[in-house]
């Protein structure tokens, strides 16, 4: 029983083998990375030539949303799955909340503050939503706004205005890929390819998918911030 | 050999932040610390990517392809990140520690 606690210097033997393979790998890793064949296809010319079909302006936001649209379907999906991953290890909802809220420290300061604050990171979500037709932007950067509004109600216990029934907020966290899926089947109904929008309606689907992937991200951000935190007390 | 351009400066760079982040998730047992060195990994895997293509089409532009490749990867490392740390706040949760064991005592017992 003794000897397992014995210092047998083990550690210090592996520790220098990992830093002597740390060390081989980063000068192979270095030898291919400076040495990569540049590949000859132009896919940033390409992209440029059929931006005026994607509707939108902005090149990232037309591959994203439009060139390579399938890809971030499948995103939200990932994003979706990394939920129901923290969720099937949750403890009980509410328990967070009503333990949390207890120690959190409040008072007027930080109620003005919130009031302040909160509706300009919705305001600033609309406003990076509609500008990523153009420039950077777009339903994540948004997403991740909305999430940052939610953390602040969680960290500060502060109560959601309004009573939202579970069924509808786990509508609203499907709504992005839902949305974007049947846009996807609808497209592919038409007669056009899976995700392949015609170019006249491309900015309105864009804009519908990007809304309902804002959202959909947002609160799904907000629940697996929530989701992971988890308090042994008790326990 | 030639002074390196921008693109393989940033990819020399991704390349280095990829090997400190493999020795850093191999060496230390503290869950959190893998899981950061593993987004120091994947840091440097973003920076290869977008680096790689810079000015490749359109000399001094980066390329909007690996751009959007790079968000995807963004959003799939928070995601996961987001699910690691839950387990490993279950690892806590049911062991009390979110270190793994020492190498000594992984042998097999006598």
């Amino acid at each position: 029983m003794s000897e397992r606690y014995e210092k047998t210097g083990g550690g210090r033997v592996l520790g220098a083998m990992t830093a002597a393979f740390g060390g081989l790998f980063a000068v192979g890793l270095l030898s291919a990375v400076a040495g990569l064949a540049r590949p000859a296809d132009d896919l940033h010319g390409a992209v440029l030539d059929r931006v005026d079909e994607s509707g939108v302006s902005h090149p990232v936001t037309a591959v994203l949303l439009n060139f390579r649209a399938f890809d971030t379907l499948l995103e939200i999906g990932v994003v979706l799955l990394a939920l129901f991953a923290v969720w099937s290890i949750a403890p009980p909802q509410g328990r967070i909340v009503a333990e949390g809220a207890a120690s959190l420290p409040t008072g007027p300061v930080l109620e003005a503050f919130l009031q302040i604050f909160l509706p300009t990171l919705v305001v600033a979500a609309g406003y990076l939503l509609w500008r990523g037709a153009e420039a950077p932007g777009g339903a994540f950067q948004a997403g991740a706004l909305l999430a940052a509004a939610g953390v602040m109600l969680l960290v500060t216990a502060t109560p959601f205005p309004l009573a939202i029934p579970a069924a509808l907020l786990r509508a609203a966290i499907l709504a992005g890929f839902g949305v974007f899926g049947l846009i996807g089947a609808a497209t592919a109904a038409a007669g056009r390819e899976f995700l392949d929008y015609p170019p006249a309606y491309a900015k309105v689907l864009i804009l519908t998918i990007e809304a309902a992937a804002a959202v959909s991200i947002g609160l799904a951000l907000v629940h697996l911030f929530r989701g992971g935190l988890f308090t042994t007390r008790g326990e | 050999m030639p002074v390196l351009d921008t693109g393989q400066l940033y990819g020399v760079t991704g390349a280095i932040l990829f090997s400190l982040g493999l020795y850093g998730t191999l060496r230390h047992r503290h869950l959190i610390r893998k899981i950061l060195a593993v987004n120091v990994m994947g840091t440097g895997v973003f920076l290869v990517l977008v680096a790689t293509r810079y000015g490749r089409g359109v000399p001094g532009a980066p390329d909007p392809v690996a751009q959007a490749m790079v968000l995807t990867g963004i959003v799939v490392a928070v995601s996961a990140t987001a699910m690691a740390i839950a387990f490993t706040l279950r690892v806590h949760a049911t062991t009390g520690s979110a270190h793994l064991p020492d190498a000594d005592a992984e042998e097999p017992r006598p």
